[in-house]
């Protein structure tokens, strides 16, 4: 890792560390420009918003996030004024639009789906890796390569393909748009990633600790549970994240399975709608909180991101 | 505090206890991998036997109660004859290629160029290393935004440096234009991928070889072609392979960018897929095509992996 000394010959100039580092982030300011303008667009209002050209600086405004939450229905001036006076901040803020709120949207309940489906599938894939990936590596499994592969190999079809027939078998059970049917097939999904990583995580534990408490007299399991775990944990949580961010950005299941009471975010987002189209900065204010809890978990998975998103083929 | 392992011996019956004190290693073993293999049996497995059965038959899963006839062949000859397909499967080998060659070239230039450790390399890693980690979904959904001519942030910026009128071009709906357009944003999204890889592999160099090279007096350039290149092959083989498979498969980020549109030029083989199995309902069909794009994955995979142990011996 980033241990080893730097290129004591081979070390670039300063000047060649200058050059690279301005390259690096002019690169790095263009690549995060895109994601700087949705979190602007949010704080614009929506006239703002598709203004041409487009406003860099503009009036910031909450409508995006106050639209995002609520429903409205536009009214006449007569009828409006017959109205009590607005009680709340956001109701001022529609009432100056001429319309008035009908009820909260659906994006709190999408909002809590994607958590209790993420969360959910996270937890039973990572039970279901840890013990695997603890048997791929202690012990020796007949065919183990190949079970490994098989395992590997379920990544390799297209969702579309997977989709056709859990289609008709979710049908079939009557799991067609349930938080179970989603959680099972996100498990499913994130199994092999989590007994690929974790069997890399735990190759790295000595044997000789469980080895050492079984001779004190502890049971093979007792050893799992007392010795291997807590030395794993850190492996374990770095596979929760990714797991946790599969299921929060998957698309391809999630529109074709669901379309209501367990529908997520990601098919969500896009039909966030206003009067005449897209409402811009509704979608880029659901936009900007259904990415800050990934933008948290990159910073914390620094370390563990390459194994990650190479099933645990590069560990550095 | 009791561990896990106290709190389940002391609620388990005294005799299940002691059976799993006892259990031998082989049983635990297949105590713990059944579970797993279970869960992909089922979900996996049991709808790819599913989808083969369904490919020799007219089913269609609109009309479930239509009488079910087997075809034989007929939905793989009718494929491989359907110019459609081969329509999309070059809209496929056109993303596939442009997106990986161009992520390869970026993704390494800047390995090459963070690999020079300057002053807050890491802060500026992290940055790069955003945009891969959000959902394609709502990252194609948001990029439908920027790309818009006049209102757009994109057609504004090329429009800054190069004089043209923002309105002149559209990304998003020009036939020219579109099929670069999935190109560009998956660029945008996966180089840091890309990137991360080709980082770890040129710190899995090893200083003294660079050292040795010096005193033999060779070019920084002669270094680069015979040590760092064939020394970064495997890893830049590896992110060839996670990438091609990814973007064989790619659907969400293309089906809310474009939806295969205009007309169909970027359709690519998933939202082929797609609209034959959810839009006409045609499910034997569209299983059938299943098959053949997953075996041609599996294949090529199973391929390119011999081929990257054999780079990996040298």
């Amino acid at each position: 890792m980033s241990t080893v000394a730097a290129h004591s010959v081979a070390e670039p100039s300063q000047l060649a560390k200058t050059i690279g580092g301005m390259l690096v982030a002019t690169y790095a300011i263009i690549a995060i420009l895109p994601l700087l303008w949705i979190f602007l667009t949010s704080f614009k209002t929506p006239t703002d918003s598709i203004s041409y050209p487009p406003k860099i600086i503009s009036e910031s405004s909450v409508e995006g996030y106050v639209n995002l939450f609520t429903t409205r229905t536009r009214q006449t001036p007569e009828f409006l004024a017959s109205l009590p006076p607005p009680q709340t901040w956001y109701e001022r803020l529609v009432r100056s639009r001429n319309m008035v709120i009908a009820g909260p949207s659906k994006v709190v309940p999408r909002f809590i789906n994607s958590i209790v489906i993420g969360f959910g599938s996270t937890f039973l894939a990572v039970c279901l890796g840890t013990i695997a990936a603890y048997a791929f590596s202690r012990f020796r499994v007949p065919l183990a390569d190949d079970l490994l592969f098989f395992i590997l190999s379920t990544r390799m079809m297209p969702p579309i393909a997977v989709a056709i027939p859990i289609y008709l078998m979710f049908r079939n059970l009557g799991l067609t748009d349930t938080k179970l049917g989603m959680i099972l097939l996100y498990t499913a999904v994130n199994v092999s990633l989590a007994v690929w990583l974790l069997k890399g995580f735990i190759d790295e534990i000595p044997r000789e600790y469980e080895e050492a408490a079984m001779v004190d007299g502890y049971s093979r399991l007792q050893a799992f549970f007392k010795v291997v775990l807590p030395q794993a944990i850190t492996g374990i949580a770095a596979t929760a994240i990714f797991c946790l961010i599969f299921a929060w950005n998957e698309y391809a299941f999630a529109v074709l399975l669901t379309s209501g009471d367990a529908q997520t975010m990601p098919p969500f987002i896009p039909f966030i709608i206003g009067e005449g189209g897209q409402d811009w900065p509704a979608v880029a204010a659901a936009t900007t909180l259904f990415f800050l809890p990934i933008l948290l978990f990159t910073v914390l998975l620094r370390r563990h991101l390459l194994r990650g998103i190479t099933f645990g083929a590069v560990r550095k | 505090m009791s561990t896990l392992a106290e709190r389940a011996d002391a609620r388990a019956p005294r005799r299940l206890a002691f059976r799993l004190s006892t259990m031998s290693d082989r049983a635990i073993a297949w105590l713990f991998i059944t579970p797993s293999v279970l869960l992909l049996l089922a979900i996996n497995i049991f709808p790819l036997l599913w989808t083969i059965q369904l490919s020799f038959t007219n089913y269609r899963a609109n009309r479930p109660n239509a009488p079910l006839r087997y075809v034989g062949l007929d939905n793989y000859r009718d494929i491989l004859s359907d110019p459609d397909v081969w329509h999309a499967m070059q809209a496929t080998a056109h993303f596939v290629l442009w997106s990986i060659g161009l992520e390869m070239l970026i993704g390494f230039g800047l390995a090459l160029l963070i690999n020079r450790r300057f002053r807050a390399h890491s802060f500026w890693t992290t940055m790069i290393l955003l945009p891969m980690m959000l959902s394609p979904a709502v990252v194609g959904n948001f990029w439908t935004f920027l790309l818009q001519p006049q209102i757009g942030l994109f057609n504004s910026v090329v429009a800054f440096f190069t004089g043209a009128d923002p309105s002149s071009f559209q990304m998003i709906g020009d036939v020219a234009l579109a099929p670069w357009a999935i190109v560009m944003v998956d660029v945008w999204m996966w180089t840091p991928y890309v990137m991360l890889i080709c980082l770890a592999g040129l710190r899995s160099i090893p200083d003294y070889i660079y050292e040795a090279a010096e005193v033999d007096r060779a070019s920084r350039w002669r270094q680069f072609w015979s040590i760092t290149l064939p020394m970064v092959m495997p890893f830049l083989m590896l992110a060839i392979l996670f990438r091609a498979i990814e973007n064989f498969k790619m659907f969400d980020m293309v089906n809310l960018l474009t939806s295969g549109g205009p007309g169909s030029t970027t359709e690519v083989a998933s939202i082929t897929l797609k609209r034959e199995a959810f839009e006409k309902w045609r499910t034997g069909y569209s299983s059938a095509l299943a098959i053949i794009l997953f075996v041609t994955v599996f294949g090529a995979a199973n391929i390119y992996v011999r081929v990257l142990d054999r780079v990996k011996q040298r």
